[in-house]
């Protein structure tokens, strides 16, 4: 045993510098060096920017959007104050768990309190697995349009219509499942009418 | 549930098995020292670290090199992850990793475990996601494969002193099969919208005026090798429910595929090696008999959701830790894949699932990772399984048992047991401790029986080597740190070094043929019985366990109580 344990000392020694090298070094680094040159919009991470060329977010990842002339994300667990791209996070919370089911209850609340009615999306009031799901099930994004609608003074259906345009069907019709990107659509409201978000 | 997520499934299973033959093949090829294509990288390799590729090892030597190699890598990684903070490419400019951590983390992963106690973006430079993780995620599972390939030899060899190289396994599997199918794999997974950068993270104004830092890094790199090995650590904190690391349906049924199409490869393998492929294939259909019953019930339990959120006006299934892009049956068919295997990678918080959805992943983890199982780990899991279900039904005719044409006798059996015995004595022994100390006492987030649940997933995760957790456990503790990284050392290797014993022996005896009296292990008889001894002997250990935990824990469900 001792013997063969001092001779396996220079192969472990030697093949875990090589692979390190290899495996460490030289295998990311070519990766990174192919898709920076042939795909540099993914490999960066995604980023749109505005008109002045200043980065607003990633199309990827969930920001945060609490005025009424938005859509709004679902909740998030990620950081401090939710949407934090650098602590994604989940509730990790119990199926039977007091916390959670308050948090939930109290999202209700305010949906009952903007006027939605029957029984609610389960995405609209949970949290997702990253704190960053950019994502809502067109479902939640059609129960927010009523309001989006009217602090835009645009019609209801207009509104209706430009969600059912941006939502993502699922690819072959089974993987996957039905989507809206809260902030892609969101950008995407600008283009309904004259009136600058946010005013 | 709905048709569309049935349909996703069994296509999943239907690609499965239509891979298992080309991975199998090649690995076949691997397996059995073909000369292969770029035959120089293979040679240069063994004159730089001395190593006589035509030498054949005892398993004393197999086992000896094995070790040496698994502790340097513990001692290299972990130098590295304490030494992070004056190495370069550290663009975030994070301090070394405190030790017990680093200890924690280097343990993980050369166990090919990857729990992790800390959240990859808030912690890691990028030098040690790459040189440290990268490094050990090709090297963990190469290891699986290269102790799967000397158990095959055990049981195809005859009357052989050796059970092969473990160098040239660990060479040739990691050269000739995991980096080639990783470069490819990572491509994609650009292609898909997964980041890949030396850059620092993104400063972003949003839309609403709020600054928003967006960590991206070096991502599909790690994540092909992550998923094809089985590892799961991620390079975020969320794996791979965050969004750079899954960024959509289609990328995340890729991952799904790459985590078990070697694992169901190996079976094949293992039939062709000892010269009858039917083998593998019974194999085979066992580990799907109990895949797709794993599924269903995960599936089941999600998509009914929970009575508690229903009484307050929320529709459907169980979304919360789940993504939209995924939903639910994606989410509960991974929660099974990625337990079934050893990868416990996650794209939904299987703390967050109900009682019911969270007991799947943890009873595949406490059958010992069998059903397909980690690459290589999987398989030597599975063949002491297959030891045991020959020895019982030769138990019940009367016969001196053989499995592909070797005689199972006392010294295979007794060390069989140690194997099956060890990981259950570690999760539960661990689990015994924890419960009665303040200091494990004070890792669980949930109360009452959640709170088990936390602590007893924790263990067997990390006898298991699967990794996949819990999350509302803090398991970053001098005591979970230390027991976790103990369950995980014991896990691992008190299942390998009685394995390679057994093919030590095996290897040295006879081939008896095929009589008469031989009790068939290709039909639809054996795989039930295989199936049914996996359960049964799973079960009976870890049933008490399971009735504290998620049992105790959906019947409170039920009953509309909350803590």
């Amino acid at each position: 045993m001792l013997t063969e344990t001092l001779r396996a000392l220079r192969p472990a020694a030697v093949l875990l510098l090589l692979m390190t090298l290899v495996l460490g070094l030289l295998y990311p680094a070519a990766i990174t060096g192919v898709a920076q040159v042939a795909l540099p919009v993914q490999a960066n991470g995604s980023v749109l920017s505005n008109a002045k060329g200043e980065p607003i977010g990633s199309a990827l990842i969930a920001q945060n959007f609490t005025g009424p002339t938005y859509f709004h994300p679902r909740p998030s667990a990620a950081g401090k104050d939710g949407y934090d791209a650098s602590s994604s996070a989940a509730t990790n919370l119990a199926p039977g768990s007091k916390d959670l089911r308050d948090a939930i209850a109290k999202r209700v609340s305010s949906a009952r309190a903007e006027g939605m009615t029957g029984d609610l999306p389960a995405d609209l009031v949970t949290t997702s697995a990253s704190g960053l799901d950019p994502d809502l099930s067109p479902e939640a994004a059609l129960l927010q349009a009523p309001r989006v609608a009217k602090a835009r003074g645009l019609a209801v259906a207009k509104v209706k219509s430009l969600i059912e345009a941006q939502t993502d069907t699922p690819v072959l019709g089974i993987i996957g499942e039905p989507h809206v990107n809260v902030l892609l659509l969101n950008r995407q409201l600008a283009t309904l009418s004259a009136t600058t978000p946010g005013q | 549930m709905t048709l569309a997520g049935w349909s996703m499934i069994l296509l999943f299973v239907v690609l499965i098995v239509a891979l298992a033959k080309p991975a199998g093949a090649w690995m076949h090829a691997l397996y059995a020292r073909e000369t292969l294509p770029l035959g120089f990288v293979e040679r240069g390799f063994y004159k730089l670290a001395g190593i006589d590729p035509k030498a054949e090892q005892s398993w004393v030597g197999y086992a000896a090199s094995l070790m040496m190699f698994n502790l340097g890598g513990i001692a290299l990684l972990f130098a590295i992850l304490k030494l992070q903070g004056v190495l370069p490419m550290n663009p975030q400019g994070f301090t070394g990793m405190e030790s017990l951590l680093a200890f924690n983390t280097a343990v993980s992963f050369v166990t090919n475990t990857n729990w992790q106690n800390y959240g990859g973006e808030s912690a890691l430079s990028n030098l040690s996601q790459m040189a440290g993780l990268t490094v050990q995620n090709f090297l963990s599972a190469a290891v699986g494969i290269a102790v799967a390939f000397a158990f095959i030899r055990g049981f195809a060899r005859k009357q052989a002193s050796g059970i092969g190289n473990f160098w040239v396994d660990v060479t040739r599997a990691t050269l000739y099969l995991l980096l080639p199918i990783s470069v490819v794999l990572a491509l994609v997974y650009v292609v898909l919208g997964v980041p890949q950068t030396f850059g620092p993270s993104v400063v972003a104004t949003t839309i609403e005026g709020a600054k928003q830092t967006i960590a991206v890094g070096p991502v599909a790199s790690q994540l092909a090798i992550k998923m094809l090995g089985t590892n799961g650590g991620g390079f975020f904190n969320a794996n791979s429910a965050h969004p750079f690391e899954n960024p959509t349906a289609l990328s995340n049924f890729l991952q799904m595929l790459s985590i078990f199409v070697l694992g169901a490869g190996l079976t094949l393998t293992f039939g062709k090696a000892v010269g009858n492929v039917r083998q593998g294939w019974a194999i085979l259909a066992a580990m799907m008999l109990l895949f797709v019953a794993g599924v269903a019930v995960a599936y089941g339990a999600e998509a009914a959701g929970n009575p508690i959120h229903h009484a307050l006006g929320v529709a459907g299934g169980n979304m919360e830790g789940k993504e939209v892009r995924f939903g639910i049956a994606a989410t509960a068919l991974f929660a099974v894949v990625t337990t079934a295997s050893s990868c416990g990678a996650v794209i939904g918080m299987h703390d967050s699932f109900t009682a019911i959805g969270g007991l799947v992943p943890l009873f595949n983890m406490q059958l010992g990772e069998l059903v397909i199982g980690g690459v290589g780990s999987g398989l030597y899991a599975v063949l002491i399984y297959c030891i045991l279900a020959v020895f019982i039904a030769g138990l019940m005719v009367g016969r001196t048992p053989e499995y592909v044409g070797k005689k199972i006798e006392s010294r295979e059996m007794k060390l069989a047991v140690i194997a099956i015995a060890v990981p259950p004595l570690a999760i539960l022994g661990l689990t015994a401790v924890a419960c009665i100390t303040g200091a494990g006492l004070a890792g669980p987030a949930a109360k009452g029986a959640h709170g088990f649940s936390e602590i007893l997933y924790a263990f067997t995760s990390g006898a298991a080597n699967n990794g996949s957790a819990f999350g509302g456990l803090s398991g970053n503790t001098p005591f979970y740190n230390l027991l976790l990284a103990l369950d995980m050392f014991v896990g691992r290797f008190g299942v390998i070094l009685p394995v390679l014993a057994i093919a030590g022996g095996l290897a040295a005896k006879r081939r008896v043929p095929e009589g008469a009296g031989s009790f068939p292990t290709t039909g639809l008889l054996w795989i039930g019985l295989l199936a049914a001894i996996i359960v049964i002997v799973g079960g009976l250990t870890f049933l008490p366990s399971l009735a504290l935990g998620p049992i105790a824990d959906q019947a409170q469900v039920a009953a509309g109580t909350v803590l």
